[in-house]
């Protein structure tokens, strides 16, 4: 589906992915988990061709889509959830998620987009009781499920997803980790990029862990879960009753 | 949506149609004149307010625009071409019709563009000149594209200002009317007066129609997308540089066919129309209007044109759309007719102090 092949990006003089390689197979839920500033939000930016990779090759869906612009790769089947969820404040809920199906008017798929909208609002029946309210008095929350249900009107092939839990309490980060594993299992391929790595994990297929804009280590969610040092750096295992036990 | 589109456009016709009545009863039939002329320029706040209101991107250079359509057509109606009749080009398109012969200043015969043919050029070289800066100058943000908006305007203003074949300082006279459709032209003095009006104003509505279908699609949703965040609208598959460009084009050609017609009306055109202060003055009325309100903003350019145009400024008229810009940032940001006092006077308050970014 998609893969990555000693990929390096960043911006300006400051270089932030060094030789990434990847891939995600259809039907997978990959993550990459990392501390703040690792650079999983660049990479993420950079499949999207919203940040120019200088080296490397992305394949996406069998094309070559390294110097792609954006709206053509999004065209092709890859749509990004950026951080932050960036709805259109100004805009109603419906308007946004009309937006996100931008590309299906542009395939000539406009006969499918109101029964899109109706999945949508069938994954998320929040968004259908405020779909003529402004984008920018939803909740966090909400804003994050108008922000996945927007990528979704375009029918994507792979959806990637950039810290959809960022802010959100507890119990809600549990709803979305929840939609998204159902986003999989109705056959759209995930790529989850997430601070929250045990959530995370708990529903990926695989992951890789990016450290200072390198991969550093790649296994299957159980692997990395049960992997002591990612237990340790990203899974906040208590290193001293680890220390007491050994001793 | 559909219904109210064209109910609004019915009743700004109606709304027109009164004016015209009024101005007739009140005896001050002579209004009639500055309201044709304000409705040409009120072609260019339309697109502008499309540009800037819709799309977020600000133009200081629109009154180059509508100099360009109003130079073409001045210019390609004017120029005498007898002494090259015998040319092959002259000649074919003498052939066509394309040129016509009609009399000059001093009752001699010339040979010159026909309206029609002109207007076209008009539309075209805009287009192309739209596109060739627009290109470029749109890869700008904020600050960035208004001062390259503005430098293009200078140019143009600086280069009619220095061309002699287009007049100079004086500009172009003598522009013959445009015979739209048989029996109706544009220009022809006081007799044509009340026909003149309602062309103007039934191609504002024509305008306004085309530019609100626009914006009630999802080519205006796209337009309010990149408005909010350049990226999350690419994100979207929305071919951001693709829309610029093209509502940047749309909206220089609607300012260029303004300037046209006010050239045939006027019968002449001067390099001050393409002056930068010209162009302030629309983005003026946009602001009042409201961004993204297009009837505001349409309403706004009749009523400050027209009382500019009849000089109830006075010496003051550059400084009154200043002033008002100025007022209209402080207070109601939103522009006048989305005004809320309260909020105005609170937003007002924090902006005085400093902290007004959020607002």
């Amino acid at each position: 589906m998609l893969r990555l092949r000693n990929v390096d990006a960043g911006y300006g003089a400051l270089t932030v992915l060094r030789r990434v390689s990847l891939h995600v197979n259809p039907g997978e839920i990959v993550t990459i988990v990392g501390a703040n500033g690792a650079g999983k939000t660049t990479l993420l930016r950079t499949v999207a061709g919203l940040v120019r990779a200088r080296g490397g090759e992305l394949v996406f869906a069998g094309a070559a889509v390294t110097r792609l612009r954006t709206e053509r790769i999004v065209a092709l089947g890859c749509s990004l959830v950026p951080e932050g969820r960036q709805v259109f404040a100004p805009m109603e809920v419906r308007e946004n998620l009309l937006l996100g199906a931008h590309v299906q008017y542009a395939r000539g798929r406009k006969d499918e987009v109101a029964r899109d909208l109706e999945r949508v609002y069938g994954l998320f029946p929040v968004l259908a009781q405020r779909a003529r309210q402004l984008a920018g008095t939803l909740s966090g929350g909400e804003q994050q499920m108008l922000a996945i249900g927007r990528a979704l009107m375009a029918r994507p092939k792979l959806v990637m997803l950039d810290e959809p839990s960022m802010g959100l309490a507890p119990l809600v980060v549990k709803d979305i980790f929840g939609i998204v594993k159902r986003i999989s299992e109705e056959g759209t391929t995930v790529l989850l990029v997430e601070q929250n790595a045990r959530s995370a994990l708990q529903i990926a297929t695989r992951g890789y862990v990016l450290e200072t804009g390198r991969i550093v280590l790649q296994g299957t969610a159980e692997e990395l879960l049960s992997n002591r040092d990612v237990q340790r750096a990203y899974l906040g295992s208590d290193l001293d009753a680890e220390n007491r036990v050994a001793t | 949506m559909l219904g109210s589109r064209y109910a609004r456009v019915a009743l700004f016709l109606a709304a027109v149609v009164a004016v015209q009545l009024l101005a007739h009863a009140a005896e001050k039939p002579f209004f009639l004149t500055q309201l044709t002329m304000a409705a040409y320029y009120t072609l260019v706040a339309a697109g502008l307010s499309l540009l800037m209101g819709y799309a977020g991107q600000i133009s200081l250079g629109h009154a180059a625009f509508f100099a360009i359509g109003g130079y073409a057509s001045g210019y390609l109606t004017t120029v005498d071409l007898t002494a090259r009749r015998e040319g092959p080009l002259v000649a074919v398109l003498a052939r066509l019709h394309v040129l016509v012969p009609h009399a000059d200043l001093y009752g001699g015969e010339a040979l010159s563009f026909h309206p029609w043919a002109a207007f076209a050029v008009a539309v075209v070289l805009t287009l192309a000149v739209a596109w060739l800066i627009g290109v470029p100058v749109l890869k700008l943000k904020g600050h960035y594209l208004a001062m390259a908006t503005l430098g293009f305007g200078t140019i143009v203003y600086s280069i009619l200002l220095a061309s002699e074949s287009l007049g100079a300082a004086d500009g172009l006279g003598s522009v013959p009317p445009f015979p739209l459709l048989p029996g109706i032209s544009v220009g022809g003095g006081r007799a044509a007066r009340v026909a003149n009006y309602y062309v103007a104003w039934g191609l504002v509505a024509l305008a306004l129609l085309v530019l609100s279908s626009l914006v009630e699609s999802r080519v205006g949703r796209a337009l309010r997308a990149i408005h909010g965040a350049e990226d999350a609208a690419a994100s979207m598959g929305v071919d951001v540089a693709r829309y610029k460009l093209k509502t940047f084009v749309l909206s220089a050609v609607l300012a260029a066919v303004g300037g046209s017609f006010l050239t045939h009306f006027n019968a002449g055109i001067g390099p001050a129309e393409a002056g930068v202060m010209k162009s302030v003055r629309y983005v003026a009325i946009v602001a009042v209007g409201g961004m993204g309100s297009l009837w505001g903003t349409v309403a706004t350019s009749a009523v400050l044109t027209f009382l500019s145009l009849r000089g109830y400024f006075g010496t003051l008229d550059d400084a009154v759309f200043g002033a008002v810009l100025i007022a209209v940032m402080l207070f109601s940001p939103d522009g006048v007719l989305r005004f809320d006092p309260r909020g105005a006077l609170r937003t007002a308050r924090d902006r005085l102090r400093g902290s007004g970014v959020a607002g």
